[in-house]
């Protein structure tokens, strides 16, 4: 793998068993993906691509292939290895936000830090939360906050970091278009800023078309 | 340290957002029912312990023919334990020419040390109670003492040597019922004087009492003290030993109060395990997320385990300070059926109730936490990531342990606790076959109905196994609660029937043989209703299948004194043969002998053993034909020891028997002791009423128990209600998008959990009728089934379970639907 390639897949396959027996979801996918790139997987729904940004980051596990992340490959980590990994080197933006329900935005924001036990977690985030537009809101409840404020909350949680790796799932599925678009401004502002690598799962040609490459899946294949 | 900070910042996020609120309200509900009944249990403990003590006079006795060293008191004194003398003989007493043969009872300040004393100016009166002895000087004859010799207050009586005032009449002592060998009347003195009478001689036949009471901590080392040092003739009783009425009212009284708060705790375990399992599902995100965002399955797990036990910390706390609030409470309600100088219940029931509590979590609660740990990061991305299947023996291994546990410290019993864990696990089986079943003949059913009860019936079919979890742990509850139900009506049931209202109060003995038929006349002449005469002998126990008694290892006191034996064609419905057969026609006459189980299990008798008694002089050779349980209150005269007709029947000294008698006048028995001068009357009206206070403060405190029961149950109900609101609310929310109006789904969900309530009603009102005949087999009470009492438990159940599940679904019928669906 040659220096600046953070994301590499080789011959990557996904199995899962059903009824009528084994079910390919993700079939040969081969891509290298270089620091500070921004790539857009696109395809229809079913075609595979949630379940591809799922392997890339070591969220699932493959039937074949390999993948290899920040220089580490990730079928030769244990599960904990793997949410070391993503520790130090990724941050995730959802469809659904995922905040958690029961901390402020502003602790949302911290968890990344906190969990890889950096001292400053508290001013980073209220740097972070200033960033995206909500420093008035660091002391509100996911609940309390509107789709699109959440969606903004959820950003800087993964960008807060400064991972190698940003990997967006759907970021403006759950959002009206107006809100989405000031989102997607908002996004690729902080990526701009913080140079990092983004993989990006979407429907949204618009949106695909502003990163600077495009991958097409269907049938669990890239086409 | 991170742990620590990111488990404590959690809590304190999830309590204010209510998340918690579940959890923490059982597990305190869960304490709070431990340690309250706990803490009852302790304090009604000591109060049938006090009680008890009475019929001793003392927590306990220990008891010579020989004087006691004074060391005996001295080490009493050492352990803080109260002690009193109580010197007892038979000696004539004389009121000028007339004279009658009396017990004379020569006790130190202070006794009695349990109880107390009543006397009154003449014989026979209701009397009032005393604190005091008599003085130096003074005596108190009892009343049938004073009516044989006719004194009055004033009067002079001799006592060997001693002249004594007559200050006072005895109409009652504590200790009067422990015992039914003291056939003469009674005279108490001053253990000052007893010197003086110079009736303490080499060979007077004199009974050395030094009478005990205090702390059980300090009774226990001192009975050791005394086993390992006491000599022939020496032996240590308390009341379990002195009184097989009390001791039987208490056993029961402590079982049955344990069983009631072994039911609580169970209710508690099954809100610990709902509890921890909704706080798992709602956990399954935000740990799939902290593992996307890379937290490891040590912190996922270490943060978890530490905001359990945090929590569970603080529930242990604020439930343990309800519980003792509650007991304060329950002492109000009973006042005037406890004694309030008993000493303040101990902080025992709080440390065991946070031990079980601790227990509980980690049988219940850890298993279902260690599946957080197994959640997929992929969770994030694809909502049916679930962590895989909990392996069943993790499930249930640590949930045995914990239950197998508390019960054998509950119960302390290996027989009970069987039976009861038995009982148990039969219970949750059958509870999951039946709700299996029934879940999937509902859903079957369906097909018929309107609208509102398909959707209900289809949601408990749809979650299968939600539906059957939910049906065992509601039928659980109720099961429990029926069983309890049953158990207390028959025991109070059985109390009532062994102490019917015209129970014997009084008993008679020493009736001369050729008076019996004149004395029954007479009984029944004054409106008493005799019971049956039983002939009366004294012998002693001389030998086991040869071999002398006082050569075989660890033989009781019980064996080396004096026994009233007795023969009879019948055996009377308040005795039961437990092994072996009552007498046939063809035994008339043969060398057999039927044993009380008390005595039997005192010397390890079996069948056929061969039996040697000294019976008046002459040496007599029988073998074991049975063993007997004798219910001892009925109060109606029974033997240890009971031989076949015809076998000593030349020896009949005496006859016994019992009456329920309620004299006209005091005069009336004063008559009856002059007709009859032989013949010794005692008046266990007064043992009979400490029996039955007895019975009403262990019925009482049944009841309380069994409230704080009540309300652990429904408690428990309400929190596995609320474990499934999360789902309800989203698919409630997707119903009303679909057009489903707020009627139809209130009437779904009412149709919902009426079934679930039914189902439960029907499988936990069966199976609590089986339990209740098998517990109550075990306890030896009498089990009558009640149809009324099924139906109540299954109506009871459908409406708790449909009300609980309405109100709990309230919230999500008024929320508005896009709130849920975003």
């Amino acid at each position: 793998m040659t220096r600046d390639v953070v994301l590499k897949a080789e011959q990557v396959m996904r199995q899962v068993s059903s009824p009528d027996g084994p079910l390919t979801i993700v079939r040969d996918v081969n891509m290298e993906i270089r620091a500070r790139e921004s790539v857009a997987i696109v395809g229809p729904s079913g075609a595979g691509k949630s379940t591809l940004l799922a392997l890339l980051a070591g969220l699932d596990t493959l039937s074949a292939g390999r993948i290899w992340l920040a220089g580490e490959e990730l079928s030769a980590l244990d599960e904990d290895g793997r949410a070391a990994l993503r520790a130090a080197h990724v941050g995730f933006v959802f469809q659904s936000f995922h905040l958690v329900p029961a901390l402020t935005a502003l602790e949302n924001v911290m968890l990344p830090l906190e969990l890889r036990g950096e001292r400053n977690a508290r001013d980073r985030a209220r740097d972070m939360l200033a960033r995206v537009g909500l420093a008035a809101r660091a002391g509100h409840y996911p609940r309390q906050l509107s789709g699109g404020e959440q969606q903004r909350v959820a950003m800087a949680r993964a960008s807060v970091g400064e991972p190698a790796v940003l990997f967006a799932d759907e970021p403006t599925g759950n959002l009206d278009s107006v809100t989405g678009e000031r989102i997607i401004e908002l996004f690729f502002e902080l990526n701009a800023a913080a140079q990092t690598t983004l993989v990006l799962v979407t429907h949204d040609r618009e949106l695909a078309g502003r990163c600077g490459r495009v991958l097409t899946m269907d049938g669990g294949a890239l086409v | 340290m991170r742990m620590l900070a990111m488990a404590l910042r959690s809590l304190r996020r999830e309590w204010l957002s209510g998340e918690l609120g579940v959890l923490w309200f059982s597990l305190v509900v869960a304490v709070a029912a431990l340690t309250g009944v706990g803490f009852l249990v302790d304090r009604i403990g000591h109060a049938v312990q006090a009680q008890a003590s009475e019929v001793l006079a003392a927590d306990a006795r220990v008891e010579s023919p020989e004087a006691l060293a004074p060391l005996l008191r001295q080490h009493a004194q050492d352990l803080h334990l109260q002690s009193a003398r109580l010197t007892t003989m038979l000696s004539v007493v004389f009121n000028g020419d007339n004279s009658h043969l009396a017990e004379i009872r020569a006790a130190s300040s202070g006794y009695p040390l349990r109880g107390a004393l009543r006397t009154a100016g003449e014989p026979f009166a209701a009397g009032t109670v005393t604190r005091s002895i008599p003085l130096a000087g003074d005596c108190w004859p009892d009343s049938r003492l004073a009516a044989a010799l006719n004194v009055q207050l004033g009067s002079t009586l001799t006592v060997g040597a001693l002249p004594l005032r007559v200050s006072r009449i005895l109409i009652s002592r504590p200790d009067q019922g422990s015992a039914f060998i003291e056939f003469a009347p009674a005279l108490m003195m001053n253990d000052a004087d007893l010197a003086a009478t110079r009736l303490v001689q080499p060979a007077s036949r004199m009974q050395y009492a030094l009478l005990l009471a205090g702390d059980a901590r300090a009774l226990e080392p001192y009975r050791a003290w005394f086993e390992a040092r006491a000599r022939p003739g020496e032996h240590y009783a308390n009341v379990a030993d002195a009184s097989p009425q009390i001791g039987d009212a208490a056993h029961r009284a402590r079982q049955f109060l344990s069983i009631a708060g072994l039911v609580a705790v169970l209710l508690c375990a099954v809100a610990v395990a709902m509890s921890a399992r909704s706080y798992v599902a709602r956990h399954l995100d935000s740990v799939a997320l902290l593992k996307t965002l890379g937290a490891s399955r040590r912190f996922v797990l270490g943060t978890s385990v530490l905001q359990l036990v945090l929590l569970a910390v603080a529930a242990a706390l604020a439930g343990a300070l309800l519980g003792w609030l509650t007991q304060l409470w329950l002492l109000r309600t009973l006042a005037g059926l406890l004694r309030t100088d008993l000493p303040p219940a101990g902080w025992a029931p709080a440390f065991i109730g946070l031990a079980v509590a601790i227990a509980m979590l980690a049988g219940f609660a850890l298993p279902s936490l260690l599946q957080l740990t197994k959640v997929p990061a992929l969770r994030v991305l694809r909502r049916d990531a679930d962590p895989p299947p909990m392996r069943l023996w993790l499930a249930l291994f640590p949930a045995v342990i914990a239950i197998v546990g508390v019960i054998y410290a509950t119960l302390g019993q290996w027989t009970l606790s069987l039976w009861f864990a038995a009982g148990f696990a039969a219970a949750i089986a059958l509870l999951t076959v039946c709700g299996w079943l029934l879940v999937r003949l509902a859903g079957r059913a369906r097909g018929g109905a309107g609208l509102a009860l398909r959707q209900g019936l289809a949601n408990l079919a749809r979650r299968r196994g939600g539906s059957v979890a939910q049906i065992v742990a509601f039928g659980l509850g109720v099961l429990l609660l029926l069983v309890l139900t049953i158990l207390r009506r028959d025991l109070l049931h059985d109390w009532r029937t062994s102490l019917p209202v015209g129970a014997p109060n009084y008993f008679f003995i020493n009736i001369p043989t050729e008076e019996r038929d004149d004395f029954r006349a007479a009984l029944l002449a004054a409106g008493a209703k005799p019971e049956r005469f039983l002939p009366m002998v004294r012998g002693r126990l001389l030998t086991i299948n040869g071999e002398a008694i006082d050569k075989r290892p660890g033989h009781s006191g019980m064996a080396e004194r004096e026994q009233n034996l007795t023969w009879s064609t019948e055996l009377g419905d308040d005795n039961r043969i437990v092994e072996g057969h009552w007498w046939r026609p063809e035994d008339t006459g043969k060398p057999l002998v039927s044993i009380a189980s008390e005595f039997q299990e005192s010397l390890h008798l079996k069948l056929g053993d061969r039996l040697g008694f000294d019976v008046a002089g002459e040496h007599i050779e029988v073998t074991v034909a049975s063993f007997r349980k004798v219910k001892w209150d009925s109060f109606r005269p029974n033997f240890f020891i009971m031989f076949p007709p015809g076998l000593l029947d030349g020896a009949a000294g005496s006859y016994l028997t019992s009456a329920a008698y309620e004299p006209r006048s005091a005069s009336a028995l004063t008559e009856l002791v002059r007709r009859f001068p032989s013949v010794s009357i005692f008046n266990v009206g007064d043992l009979l009423a400490q029996v039955r206070s007895v019975i009403d403060k262990a019925v009482t405190a049944v009841q309380s128990v069994f409230a704080f029961t009540l309300l652990a149950g429904l408690t428990v109900l309400l929190a596995a209600v609320q474990a499934s609101r999360d789902e309800r609310r989203y698919e409630t929310a997707i119903m009303r998008v679909l057009g489903a109006s707020r009627s139809l789904l209130t009437r779904s969900a009412l149709a919902e959990f009426a079934a679930l309530g039914l189902l439960a009603g029907v499988l936990a009102a069966s199976s609590a009728a089986l339990g209740g005949w098998l517990l109550a087999r075990q306890l030896e009470l009498h089990y009558r089934s009640s149809i009324l009492l099924w139906v109540a438990g299954v109506l009871g159940t459908m409406v708790v379970v449909a009300a609980s599940g309405l109100a709990a679904t309230r919230p999500a019928l008024n929320q508005p639907p896009r709130s849920v669906l975003n």
